[in-house]
Protein backbone atom coordinates (compact mmCIF):
# COMPACT_ATOMS: atom_id res chain seq x y z
CA UNK A 1 0.00 0.00 0.00
CA UNK A 2 2.88 2.43 0.54
CA UNK A 3 3.93 1.43 -2.85
CA UNK A 4 1.20 3.46 -4.64
CA UNK A 5 1.17 6.13 -1.55
CA UNK A 6 4.75 6.99 -2.19
CA UNK A 7 4.58 6.83 -5.95
CA UNK A 8 1.20 9.40 -5.69
CA UNK A 9 3.85 11.67 -3.55
CA UNK A 10 6.90 11.43 -5.63
CA UNK A 11 4.26 12.14 -8.96
CA UNK A 12 3.34 15.72 -7.45
CA UNK A 13 7.02 16.23 -5.77
CA UNK A 14 6.83 19.30 -8.05
CA UNK A 15 3.64 20.63 -6.70
CA UNK A 16 4.83 20.36 -3.29
CA UNK A 17 8.22 21.88 -3.66
CA UNK A 18 6.22 24.88 -5.17
CA UNK A 19 4.71 25.55 -2.29
CA UNK A 20 7.87 24.98 0.32
CA UNK A 21 6.40 21.75 1.65
CA UNK A 22 9.03 19.29 2.55
CA UNK A 23 8.06 15.57 2.60
CA UNK A 24 9.38 12.84 4.72
CA UNK A 25 8.23 9.63 5.33
CA UNK A 26 9.14 7.70 8.56
CA UNK A 27 8.82 3.96 9.38
CA UNK A 28 10.59 1.12 11.29
CA UNK A 29 12.86 0.22 8.40
CA UNK A 30 16.64 0.51 8.80
CA UNK A 31 18.36 3.06 6.39
CA UNK A 32 19.75 0.23 4.02
CA UNK A 33 16.00 -1.31 3.77
CA UNK A 34 14.70 2.34 2.93
CA UNK A 35 17.76 2.89 0.39
CA UNK A 36 16.72 -0.23 -1.40
CA UNK A 37 12.97 0.56 -1.66
CA UNK A 38 13.81 4.50 -2.77
CA UNK A 39 15.37 3.02 -5.44
CA UNK A 40 13.10 0.45 -6.72
CA UNK A 41 10.06 2.93 -6.63
CA UNK A 42 12.50 5.93 -7.73
CA UNK A 43 11.12 8.03 -4.21
CA UNK A 44 13.69 11.04 -3.75
CA UNK A 45 12.25 12.62 -0.23
CA UNK A 46 13.68 11.26 2.60
CA UNK A 47 12.61 7.70 3.79
CA UNK A 48 13.26 8.12 7.66
CA UNK A 49 14.07 5.41 10.34
CA UNK A 50 12.67 5.27 13.49
CA UNK A 51 13.80 1.58 14.61
CA UNK A 52 12.63 1.76 18.49
CA UNK A 53 9.09 3.68 17.31
CA UNK A 54 10.09 6.74 19.47
CA UNK A 55 9.12 8.81 17.25
CA UNK A 56 5.86 6.68 16.82
CA UNK A 57 5.04 6.93 19.94
CA UNK A 58 5.14 10.81 20.65
CA UNK A 59 2.80 11.09 17.79
CA UNK A 60 0.64 7.97 19.34
CA UNK A 61 0.89 5.95 16.14
CA UNK A 62 2.27 2.52 17.41
CA UNK A 63 0.62 -0.43 16.38
CA UNK A 64 1.43 -2.92 18.72
CA UNK A 65 1.97 -6.33 17.21
CA UNK A 66 1.09 -5.00 13.45
CA UNK A 67 3.82 -5.81 12.00
CA UNK A 68 5.81 -8.73 10.71
CA UNK A 69 6.37 -11.98 13.30
CA UNK A 70 4.06 -9.59 15.49
CA UNK A 71 6.19 -6.61 15.76
CA UNK A 72 5.72 -3.14 16.50
CA UNK A 73 5.41 -0.57 13.49
CA UNK A 74 3.50 2.43 12.40
CA UNK A 75 -0.54 2.89 11.75
CA UNK A 76 -0.81 4.86 8.72
CA UNK A 77 -0.97 8.64 9.28
CA UNK A 78 -0.08 11.74 7.55
CA UNK A 79 0.38 15.37 9.25
CA UNK A 80 0.70 18.81 7.52
CA UNK A 81 3.12 21.18 9.08
CA UNK A 82 3.33 24.89 8.81
CA UNK A 83 6.40 26.71 9.27
CA UNK A 84 5.18 27.46 12.68
CA UNK A 85 5.50 23.75 13.71
CA UNK A 86 1.68 23.39 14.29
CA UNK A 87 -0.34 20.55 12.80
CA UNK A 88 -2.66 22.48 9.91
CA UNK A 89 -4.16 18.76 8.59
CA UNK A 90 -3.85 15.13 9.77
CA UNK A 91 -5.52 11.89 8.47
CA UNK A 92 -5.39 8.83 10.54
CA UNK A 93 -6.86 6.27 8.11
CA UNK A 94 -9.49 3.77 9.30
CA UNK A 95 -8.35 1.31 7.09
CA UNK A 96 -4.50 0.31 5.67
CA UNK A 97 -5.43 -0.15 2.64
CA UNK A 98 -6.67 3.67 2.27
CA UNK A 99 -4.05 6.35 2.11
CA UNK A 100 -4.25 9.77 1.87
CA UNK A 101 -3.89 11.34 -1.67
CA UNK A 102 -1.51 13.86 -2.54
CA UNK A 103 -4.52 16.05 -3.91
CA UNK A 104 -6.09 16.11 -0.79
CA UNK A 105 -3.00 17.50 1.04
CA UNK A 106 -2.69 20.09 -1.82
CA UNK A 107 -5.84 21.24 -1.19
CA UNK A 108 -5.97 21.30 2.63
CA UNK A 109 -2.74 23.41 1.96
CA UNK A 110 -4.04 25.73 -0.31
CA UNK A 111 -7.00 26.27 1.86
CA UNK A 112 -5.37 27.41 5.09
CA UNK A 113 -2.87 29.28 2.86
CA UNK A 114 -5.85 30.81 0.52
CA UNK B 1 -24.31 -40.29 -24.41
CA UNK B 2 -21.12 -38.11 -23.03
CA UNK B 3 -21.51 -35.17 -21.21
CA UNK B 4 -20.37 -31.75 -21.96
CA UNK B 5 -17.32 -30.07 -20.55
CA UNK B 6 -19.04 -27.37 -17.89
CA UNK B 7 -16.58 -24.58 -18.73
CA UNK B 8 -18.73 -21.82 -16.51
CA UNK B 9 -17.44 -24.12 -12.97
CA UNK B 10 -14.12 -23.35 -14.41
CA UNK B 11 -13.98 -20.06 -15.81
CA UNK B 12 -15.84 -18.83 -12.32
CA UNK B 13 -13.00 -20.30 -10.39
CA UNK B 14 -10.45 -19.12 -11.94
CA UNK B 15 -12.20 -15.26 -12.37
CA UNK B 16 -12.38 -15.71 -8.44
CA UNK B 17 -8.92 -16.86 -8.38
CA UNK B 18 -7.61 -13.70 -10.52
CA UNK B 19 -9.81 -11.50 -8.11
CA UNK B 20 -7.47 -12.93 -4.89
CA UNK B 21 -4.09 -12.60 -7.03
CA UNK B 22 -4.81 -9.74 -8.53
CA UNK B 23 -5.18 -7.20 -5.54
CA UNK B 24 -1.94 -6.68 -4.13
CA UNK B 25 0.39 -6.82 -7.09
CA UNK B 26 -1.97 -4.74 -9.72
CA UNK B 27 -5.09 -3.00 -8.00
CA UNK B 28 -3.43 -1.98 -4.72
CA UNK B 29 -1.13 -0.10 -6.74
CA UNK B 30 -3.44 2.58 -7.62
CA UNK B 31 -5.51 4.67 -5.47
CA UNK B 32 -8.81 4.19 -7.39
CA UNK B 33 -8.87 0.47 -7.25
CA UNK B 34 -7.32 0.31 -3.88
CA UNK B 35 -9.15 2.52 -1.51
CA UNK B 36 -12.56 0.40 -2.48
CA UNK B 37 -11.29 -2.79 -3.69
CA UNK B 38 -13.98 -2.70 -6.55
CA UNK B 39 -12.31 -4.11 -9.53
CA UNK B 40 -11.73 -6.96 -7.23
CA UNK B 41 -15.25 -7.17 -6.03
CA UNK B 42 -16.76 -7.26 -9.77
CA UNK B 43 -14.43 -10.29 -10.59
CA UNK B 44 -15.88 -12.44 -7.34
CA UNK B 45 -19.49 -11.51 -8.54
CA UNK B 46 -19.04 -12.51 -12.15
CA UNK B 47 -17.07 -15.89 -11.41
CA UNK B 48 -19.76 -15.92 -8.64
CA UNK B 49 -22.45 -15.74 -11.09
CA UNK B 50 -20.44 -18.12 -13.74
CA UNK B 51 -20.12 -21.06 -10.59
CA UNK B 52 -24.06 -20.76 -9.64
CA UNK B 53 -25.04 -20.87 -13.76
CA UNK B 54 -22.46 -24.02 -13.95
CA UNK B 55 -23.51 -26.18 -10.49
CA UNK B 56 -27.40 -25.64 -11.72
CA UNK B 57 -26.04 -27.33 -15.21
CA UNK B 58 -24.40 -29.78 -13.03
CA UNK B 59 -27.43 -31.08 -11.01
CA UNK B 60 -30.06 -29.98 -12.99
CA UNK B 61 -28.68 -31.16 -16.73
CA UNK B 62 -26.66 -33.82 -15.08
CA UNK B 63 -27.54 -35.87 -18.27
CA UNK B 64 -26.05 -33.21 -20.49
CA UNK B 65 -23.02 -31.38 -18.42
CA UNK B 66 -20.46 -32.69 -15.90
CA UNK B 67 -19.12 -31.21 -12.47
CA UNK B 68 -20.95 -32.33 -10.07
CA UNK B 69 -18.00 -33.47 -8.29
CA UNK B 70 -15.64 -30.54 -8.86
CA UNK B 71 -18.56 -27.77 -9.64
CA UNK B 72 -18.70 -28.34 -5.47
CA UNK B 73 -15.34 -28.07 -4.88
CA UNK B 74 -14.64 -25.32 -6.96
CA UNK B 75 -17.23 -23.33 -5.11
CA UNK B 76 -16.42 -23.70 -1.68
CA UNK B 77 -12.71 -22.96 -2.43
CA UNK B 78 -14.35 -19.89 -3.98
CA UNK B 79 -16.33 -19.50 -1.40
CA UNK B 80 -13.40 -19.62 1.15
CA UNK B 81 -11.41 -17.64 -0.73
CA UNK B 82 -13.99 -14.68 -0.96
CA UNK B 83 -14.20 -14.58 2.57
CA UNK B 84 -10.39 -14.90 3.06
CA UNK B 85 -10.17 -11.67 0.78
CA UNK B 86 -13.34 -9.62 2.84
CA UNK B 87 -11.92 -10.21 6.31
CA UNK B 88 -8.55 -8.76 5.34
CA UNK B 89 -9.78 -5.79 3.65
CA UNK B 90 -13.16 -5.43 5.41
CA UNK B 91 -12.06 -6.13 8.90
CA UNK B 92 -8.26 -6.83 9.30
CA UNK B 93 -6.81 -3.95 7.57
CA UNK B 94 -9.45 -2.03 10.07
CA UNK B 95 -7.74 -2.92 12.97
CA UNK B 96 -6.14 0.36 13.72
CA UNK B 97 -5.49 1.83 17.31
CA UNK B 98 -7.47 4.51 17.57
CA UNK B 99 -4.49 7.26 18.18
CA UNK B 100 -6.62 9.30 19.90
CA UNK B 101 -3.27 11.30 21.60
CA UNK B 102 -1.86 11.93 18.31
CA UNK B 103 -1.53 15.57 17.51
CA UNK B 104 -4.31 17.14 16.05
CA UNK B 105 -4.95 20.59 13.98
CA UNK B 106 -3.70 23.56 15.36
CA UNK B 107 -1.68 21.30 18.03
CA UNK B 108 2.25 21.33 18.02
CA UNK B 109 3.89 18.64 16.36
CA UNK B 110 6.59 17.42 18.55
CA UNK B 111 9.93 17.89 17.27
CA UNK B 112 12.36 14.51 15.94
CA UNK B 113 15.62 13.84 14.34
CA UNK B 114 15.94 10.34 12.76
CA UNK B 115 18.62 9.25 10.26
CA UNK B 116 17.24 9.14 6.31
CA UNK B 117 18.18 6.29 3.54
CA UNK B 118 21.30 7.90 2.97
CA UNK B 119 22.20 7.78 7.05
CA UNK B 120 21.72 11.68 6.90
CA UNK B 121 20.36 12.87 10.27
CA UNK B 122 17.09 15.13 9.32
CA UNK B 123 14.60 16.46 12.01
CA UNK B 124 11.68 18.29 11.82
CA UNK B 125 12.91 21.76 12.79
CA UNK B 126 15.26 21.51 10.37
CA UNK B 127 12.78 20.81 7.69
CA UNK B 128 10.55 23.52 9.05
CA UNK B 129 13.15 26.49 8.88
CA UNK B 130 14.19 25.34 4.89
CA UNK B 131 10.57 25.05 3.94
CA UNK B 132 7.38 26.97 4.37
CA UNK B 133 6.04 23.79 5.90
CA UNK B 134 6.19 19.43 6.20
CA UNK B 135 4.61 16.35 5.53
CA UNK B 136 4.93 13.44 7.61
CA UNK B 137 3.92 10.38 6.10
CA UNK B 138 3.65 7.68 8.90
CA UNK B 139 4.16 4.13 7.35
CA UNK B 140 4.15 0.64 7.85
CA UNK B 141 7.40 -0.51 6.73
CA UNK B 142 8.44 -2.05 3.50
CA UNK B 143 8.72 -5.53 5.17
Amino acid sequence: MCNSEFRGFQRQLSEFDKRGIRIVAISVDAPEESRRMAQKLGITFPLLSDPKNEVTRKYDLLHTGGGPKASDIARPAEFLIDSAGSVLWVNLTESAVVRARPAQVLKAWDAAKH
Amino acid sequence: MKRKWNWRLWVGFLLVLAGLLSFVPVFAQFPITRDFPWVNLSLFAIGGVLLMIGLARAYRQSEAYRGKVSGPILTILSVLGIAFFCYGIFYHARQLPASAQAPHAGQKAPDFSLPDQNGKMVSLSDLLSSGKGALLIFYRGYW
